[in-house]
């Protein structure tokens, strides 16, 4: 656990990722293999089952402290870090310890079957033989969640590093369904046969935003475009006569989604397919909202089946007859894709989304002007001889999505933030006008400065008008410009409207609460764009 | 009541003064030279000795009359004296009796001792006015040994790969007690203009001090190769730090306690180093005093003082114009934390 704490903690305190890759390449350089193995799992977010609730820490964490439970909940919103709360509030501990992380976690797993007071027991005594540091490592192992801005990709370099492996082949290796209970370091990383499990996946290759006018793309001739739609990006696997659909966060989300059981009816056993699921109205995507009903369920009722069906528009094929496709030019997948798609019948859960023929990229842009109407967010421009990459490869594939809609708005509540964010208030509410009153319709998070959330935060100090819990009411005299993807009716809000992805786009110093937009400028987007 | 609080700041009707006011007064007893503390503009200042030079090198031709630790003046009906309050060189609490019945103002303070300010001394008192920039349980303090340790460790090993380590600290205070912790064998110590004026007017009253190089315009840091670089928080970001480079980049101050807020800072390292009193210093602090009455100003208020009342205490919360409040108003670039 020393050398994970140390490792943890210079990653912590380093903004490069140049520093970061060779502290991780270290660590797999000198820790154990069973901790190895978990360093991977938990900064890959596969994360030991919470073997305590976070209501019981607090209370222990407070009585070990001296302090009541409230001066404790007072503090937390402040360090913005249930975790690191913990860790500073606890007395110095008595004596010391040196044992490995993976022993830690198997004492931790295995407090799950014991009752609440020989967990407690068990716990302080951990705190008792840690530094503040350690705990904090400890505490993330109790609470779950190691976001120290470790992505996969970085965590993979290091790999390679250490290792002396191919990157991309590491980036396959770690997808999938396992968990150190499954692997060993030796099966995960260094084995021969590393493609024994029928479910994986491979990495997603992923796009950049198109910045650029398309023209700087050069010959239009050497690209392929369709539609940018807006659903989950997932990977349909058809291996060993079963399927699994996995999602771009790495989600088996399999079962949620039964209905694409049945692609096996149509499509040949060893194919892997990447695409968008979206819900599917026969001829359409449903809007957003439609799709996220299924996300959040496990089972699925059948009145959700019914109204909310789901297919896969898929456009790219990954593998074909077992055969790795990865590396051959996209215009030949493509057009293998549409092969093994061509003959399925209208109800198959599987469609083709179309390639968008265009001779300039003056057509295209006028093309792209129209995704609103198609339901989609803006163009995937692939270039036609690019491999399939692993990850965020620059220079291959864009998406030129649509401007997003906007809208002026008063800000009526604020909040703090959390972690970084502790302590500024970067969580708004956002109104617009209804004759003489406010109606708030929506909330922010980002798009603003560090250095205007500092000033938006002195402002909202001053300016409060009432608290409720830790949610503040302001002023109504500041307007911000809000951005969206999309609006969609809602019955919960009310507004009577959905936004998705709404953020701060600008603070509009030069608009007085007055000129903010109304609750009929909302309807007739809602009417036009909904 | 012996002092009450209004528009201008903390006032003693009997003596008809003012301490630490933040509008211009007639009279201004003055706990230490920190900005929001020590404001331009008024009739006449009283100050410990210590901390005049200070004064003066901040506010000018100011009339400022001088005061021992310990001493006890008489103004009108009021008997005033100072005491080490801990914070920094020369910083004070004010003690206030009038008619048997004494108040202390503690200014800011600092319980644990330094290498360079007088040590904290408790003052028995009725009622204490106390601030509590840090009162909140999260908030303790290694000691100073610890932390030296690891600053010149931190310092010890960029040097030994080249590259310059550049500390942000505030230049009153914060800046020469890092200087204090500093092993000057790992190598030469460079200082920002504002750090290097502060330090020529403590080397001045006697304040030893390891000896420093000033970054004028002219100056090539290839000279200094492994050097620390001492400068205002505000100033690493800038221009101006980018001629040390390649640099990796610390800062010192009891907010670093939280990662989030070192972390939004983009500093490489944080080191826990407060002139202010952490928890316990807090706690023990008022305990202490034996006073009954705490009237709580910056910092952490409203928590603070209900943890108070809930120990006994008769505790409220007087609104102040001291900085230092809250992270956000940015007390560790621009004013003293």
């Amino acid at each position: 656990m020393k050398q994970f704490t140390a490792l943890y903690t210079a990653l912590d305190q380093t903004t490069k990722t140049s520093v970061k890759v060779t502290e991780l390449a270290r660590y797999f350089g000198i820790a154990p293999e069973e901790d190895k193995l978990w360093c991977v799992a938990l900064f890959s977010g596969r994360r030991p089952k919470r073997a305590v609730t976070t209501t019981k820490l607090r209370e222990w964490a407070a009585e070990r402290a001296g302090i009541p439970l409230w001066l404790f909940e007072e503090s937390y919103p402040i360090v913005g870090d249930l975790a690191e709360t913990i860790a500073l509030v606890l007395p110095e501990a008595s004596r010391d310890q040196d044992e490995d992380l993976s022993t830690w976690i198997a004492r931790l797993r295995a407090l799950g079957v014991e009752d609440d007071a020989a967990r407690k027991a068990a716990v302080l005594e951990a705190w008792d033989q840690m530094s503040a540091q350690e705990r904090l490592v400890f505490n993330k192992l109790l609470t779950g969640g190691f976001r120290i801005g470790i992505s996969r990709k970085l965590m993979t370099r290091a790999l390679a590093q250490a290792t002396g492996r191919d990157e991309a082949e590491l980036a396959h290796r770690l997808m999938g369904d396992w968990t150190p209970d499954t692997v060993s370091w030796e099966t995960l990383i260094e084995a021969e046969d590393a493609g024994a499990d029928l479910s994986r996946p491979y990495p997603f290759c992923l796009a950049y935003g198109l910045e650029d006018a398309p023209e700087t793309l050069g010959d239009p001739s050497d690209w392929l475009a369709e539609w940018k739609w807006d659903g989950i990006r997932g990977q349909l696997i058809l291996r060993g006569a079963d399927h699994f659909v996995w999602s771009r966060g790495e989600e088996l989300m399999t079962d949620r989604f039964p209905e694409l059981a049945r692609a096996r009816d149509f499509v040949p056993d060893g194919t892997v397919i990447d695409g968008e699921i979206v819900a599917w109205d026969g001829s359409a995507p449903m809007p957003f909202n439609a799709l996220q009903k299924r996300i959040g369920r496990k089972t699925v009722p059948k009145t959700l089946l019914k109204d909310a069906p789901v297919i896969v528009l898929a456009y790219d094929l990954l593998e074909e007859n077992g055969v790795d496709l990865r590396e051959m030019p996209f215009a030949e997948r493509r057009a293998r894709l549409d092969t093994i798609l061509g003959t399925l019948p209208e109800d198959a859960p599987l469609r083709a989304s179309s390639v968008l023929p265009f001779k300039s990229w003056k057509t295209l842009a006028d093309l792209r002007d129209t995704a609103r109407e198609e339901r989609a967010e803006g163009l995937m421009i692939k270039r036609a001889s690019s491999p399939y990459h692993t990850g965020r490869k620059k220079g291959d594939w864009w998406k030129w999505k649509l401007d997003p809609l906007t809208i002026d708005a008063v800000m009526i509540y604020a909040q703090q933030g959390h972690g970084r964010r502790a302590n500024l208030f970067t969580d708004f509410t956002f109104a617009v006008r209804d004759g003489n009153e406010l109606v708030p319709f929506t909330k922010a998070y980002s798009g603003l400065t560090d250095a205007e959330f500092r000033k938006i935060t002195a402002w909202v100090r001053k300016n409060t008008l009432q608290r409720f819990g830790p949610v503040r009411q302001v002023r109504a005299e500041h307007v911000f410009e809000i951005a969206f993807e999309g609006i969609a009716e809602s019955t919960r809000h009310k507004s009577g409207v959905s936004l998705r992805f709404p953020r701060m786009k600008r603070w509009r110093h030069d608009k007085p609460v007055q000129e903010a937009n109304t609750i009929e400028d909302l309807r007739q987007m809602l009417a036009q764009y909904g | 009541m012996v002092l009450s609080f209004r528009p201008q700041g903390i006032y003693c009707e009997a003596g008809d003064f003012f301490i630490d006011p933040w509008k211009p007064v007639d009279r201004a007893l003055i706990t230490h030279g920190h900005a929001d503390h020590a404001r331009p503009g008024h009739a006449r200042y009283l100050a410990t000795g210590p901390a005049a030079p200070v004064m003066h090198h901040r506010l000018g031709d100011i009339t400022l009359e001088t005061v021992a630790y310990g001493e006890t003046r008489r103004i009108g009906d009021a008997s005033v004296s100072f005491h080490p309050a801990g914070h920094v060189p020369g910083s004070a609490q004010i003690r206030v009796e009038v008619g048997g019945e004494v108040w202390v103002v503690s200014g800011d303070f600092k319980t644990a001792p330094d290498r360079l300010s007088e040590p904290f001394e408790p003052v028995r008192c009725h009622s204490f006015i106390s601030e509590c920039t840090f009162g909140l349980p999260v908030f303790t303090w290694a000691d100073e040994d610890a932390v030296a340790a690891q600053i010149n460790a931190w310092w010890a090993e960029n040097a030994a790969n080249g590259i310059f380590s550049l500390l942000g600290a505030y230049s009153l205070g914060k800046a020469q007690r890092v200087m204090s912790l500093l092993d000057p064998s790992i190598g030469p110590i460079l200082t920002h203009g504002a750090v290097e004026n502060t330090n020529a007017v403590l080397r001045a009253q006697g304040l030893e001090l390891p000896d420093t190089v000033h970054v004028s315009p002219d100056l090539d840091p290839k000279v200094f190769p492994g050097a620390l670089v001492l400068a205002p928080p505000g100033a690493l970001g800038s221009s101006w730090a980018r001629r040390f480079r390649p640099g990796t980049t610390g800062f010192a101050s009891g907010w670093m306690r939280l990662r989030g807020v070192r972390r939004r800072r983009a500093v490489d390292r944080g080191f826990v180093i407060s002139d202010h009193a952490d928890w316990p210093g807090l706690n023990a602090a008022i305990k202490e005093t034996g006073a009954e009455n705490v009237f709580v100003t910056h910092g952490y208020t409203d928590i603070f003082a209900r943890r108070l009342n809930e120990s006994g205490y008769n505790a409220q919360v007087v609104p102040t114009e001291f900085t230092g409040e809250t992270l956000d108003d940015e007390p560790m670039t621009d004013g003293p934390e």
